[in-house]
């Protein structure tokens, strides 16, 4: 099974270079980080809320520090996930290893996937060093599991996207640092142009809103998956990929 | 095995390549030559699929290289011209992928690899990262991966360079028992290695087939005359006087002896040794009768053999000829 394979190797290669226990320890340390204030944050206001009969009813945790926590998961994903992808083919490109492996009976979409999957793997290991956090609030207190489902759905899809365009910037160079600048700068612009909606006018700004690649996150954060968010990411993702396999063949056609 | 039909690359408006159509017969084992930027990697590179031709078509064992490419890479192994492999992994790890994504049946592998390191010689360093090693082992990971399919052509951009002497000799004999099972085209510009591993000889220059022969038929086609060099001890002009004047002979030219020192042979006033090519005409053997000239007249003969075009030569003139056509 050639998508195994490749899978096998880049996965082996995250490990092999000091890419995987960098992205991991700062994830950990920078969600580990949020969570710790959030809780903070939270503990002083429950305890507000109990000496102070006027200040609202029973606070609730799933809304203080989980939903704030995802947010905060989300946008330091979008700081490190680009550098999770800039190698997959920069690297290949730079030390024409793709000369060898275009040489090997492998389609372009195996290719493609195995090395999308290896980086989906990467994700979800971060993913799941949050949910380390979310395990021990669960232990405290009663949360919305519910809420938590569909916020990690969200993220998982979030993460799909990002990687998608890391991995489409990564085709495009043979330079890693231009793959991981330029896929930062896109999924920044793509997540800061929901924020001047209101301004851009009746016409543009739902268009600027559904391009918006935060926006669509909206939903899952209140726990109501909608289709068309679902729909957004699979087909932001799928469009990446496509893009990618283009980029690919023209490598084959340009040399 | 191999048929390429008038192949033609362009990268942006050079010419990588122009109309080069060749065919390699299964089992045979032919040698790619040419100067620096001739265009030989850019026709392996099309053969092995990766690169597609701007106009031609090839087909590599029975399939075509665009449009049955995954079938024709089954069946291939390629060794790329500065062997880019994954410096991150061990040798193992790394020959066991390569065996997976090209199809080694599970139950065969682990006793294929054991094979190929043994033949490649890289089972002592199976547990090195690639990165930590040589240049030559490099290059014998290289072969490895290449052989790992079983592959009914081999087509490999300069196997043998970056070896130490020991090693050429082993790839080079690795490389001639794969004829007659697989078909093997190589690049190369180690000429003497191509008479001795290759039937046949494909010498390119600028983009274009120059000539496709056997090795010998090139040496003998392209000379026009036979040539002896003779060392004589003896006076340089008599010498030179007397060798003209036998049958058949087109030229004969004196070499210096540029290593005696100038005392030593002004002393002997020209009763010295001197070396002399003498071109006669093709087919005409005179060995018998310049060495009965230098001891009839009582010269010493110090030595007398054929000096027959190398490959080089031949090669130099080529691409020579070509260059000034070219010009012209
Ligand atoms: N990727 C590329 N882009 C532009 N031009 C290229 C590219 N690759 C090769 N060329 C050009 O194509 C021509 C043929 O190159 P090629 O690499 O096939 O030569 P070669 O015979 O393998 O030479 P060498 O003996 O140095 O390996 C050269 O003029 C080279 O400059
Ligand atoms: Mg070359």
């Amino acid at each position: 099974m050639n998508i195994l394979a490749i899978f096998k190797r880049e996965w082996r290669a995250y490990f092999a270079s000091p890419i995987a226990y960098v992205v991991l320890t700062i994830f950990a340390l920078i969600s580990g980080y949020f969570f710790y204030s959030l809780l903070a944050f939270f503990s002083l206001s429950s305890l507000q809320a109990t000496t102070n009969p006027g200040f609202g009813q029973g606070l609730n945790a799933s809304e203080w520090i989980v939903r704030p926590l995802f947010r905060d998961i989300a946008i330091t994903m979008l700081l490190l996930m680009p550098a999770a992808t800039m190698r997959l083919f920069s690297e290949e490109k730079k030390t024409g290893t793709i000369e060898l492996l275009f040489s090997y009976p492998i389609r372009d979409w195996e290719l493609l996937l195995g090395k999308f999957l290896a980086a989906l793997a990467l994700y979800s290991a971060m993913l799941g060093i949050s949910l380390l956090d979310i395990a021990m609030l669960g232990s405290l207190v009663t949360l919305e599991w519910g809420l938590i489902l569909s916020g990690y759905l969200g993220l998982l899809l979030l993460g799909m996207a990002f990687l998608g365009l890391g991995i489409l910037a990564s085709s495009l160079t043979e330079n890693q640092v231009v793959a991981a600048v330029g896929a930062f700068g896109v999924l920044l612009l793509l997540w800061v142009i929901g924020w001047s909606t209101e301004a851009a006018g009746p016409t543009l700004g739902p268009i600027l809103s559904h391009l918006s690649i935060i926006n669509h996150y909206d939903s899952f954060a209140k726990g109501t998956i909608e289709s068309r968010d679902v729909v957004f990411y699979l087909n932001f993702t799928l469009l990446c990929l496509f893009l990618t396999l283009r980029s690919l063949e023209s490598k084959r056609w340009r040399g | 095995m191999i048929e390429a039909d008038r192949l033609t690359k362009y990268y942006d408006k050079h010419t990588a390549i122009r109309n080069v159509s060749f065919t390699v017969e299964k089992g045979e084992i032919v040698g790619f030559l040419g100067p620096n930027g001739a265009g030989k990697t850019t026709t392996m590179r099309i053969l092995t699929g990766c690169l597609p031709p701007s106009s031609g078509t090839a087909r590599v064992a029975g399939f075509d290289v665009l449009t049955d490419s995954l079938q024709m890479r089954r069946r291939i192994g390629y060794l790329p011209e500065n062997v880019p492999l994954y410096t991150d992994m061990k040798v193992t790890d790394y020959l066991a992928f390569v065996a997976e994504v090209k199809g080694v049946d599970r139950g065969r592998r682990r006793q294929r690899i054991g094979e190929i390191m043994d033949k490649c010689g890289v089972a002592k360093v199976r547990q090195t990262l690639i990165g930590a090693l040589s240049r030559g082992y490099r290059q014998r990971v290289g072969i490895a991966q290449a052989l790992l399919n079983d592959p009914e052509v081999l087509i490999m951009d300069e196997p043998t360079i970056g070896l130490d002497p020991r090693q050429i000799v082993e790839i080079r004999q690795l490389i001639k028992e794969l004829a007659g099972q697989s078909t093997v085209i190589l690049s190369t510009h180690i000429l003497p290695e191509v008479s001795m591993l290759c039937h046949r000889v494909i010498i390119i220059n600028n983009g274009q087939i120059v000539a496709v022969d056997t090795p010998e038929n090139l040496t003998a086609g392209l000379q026009s005359s036979t040539k002896l060099r003779i060392r004589v001890e003896g006076p340089v002009n008599q010498v030179g006087m007397a060798l003209t004047q036998l049958p058949g002979v087109l030229r004969v030219v004196a070499e210096d002896e540029a290593h005696l020192p100038a005392g030593q042979a002004g002393a002997q006033a020209g009763e010295t040794t001197h070396s002399f090519v003498v071109e006669s005409e093709r087919h005409c053997d005179l060995r018998r009768e310049a060495s009965r000239l230098i001891v009839e007249r009582g010269w010493g003969l110090l030595e007398l053999r054929p000096a027959d075009m190398s490959l080089e030569e031949i090669f130099v003139r080529l691409v020579t000829k070509e260059a000034q056509e070219a010009r012209a």
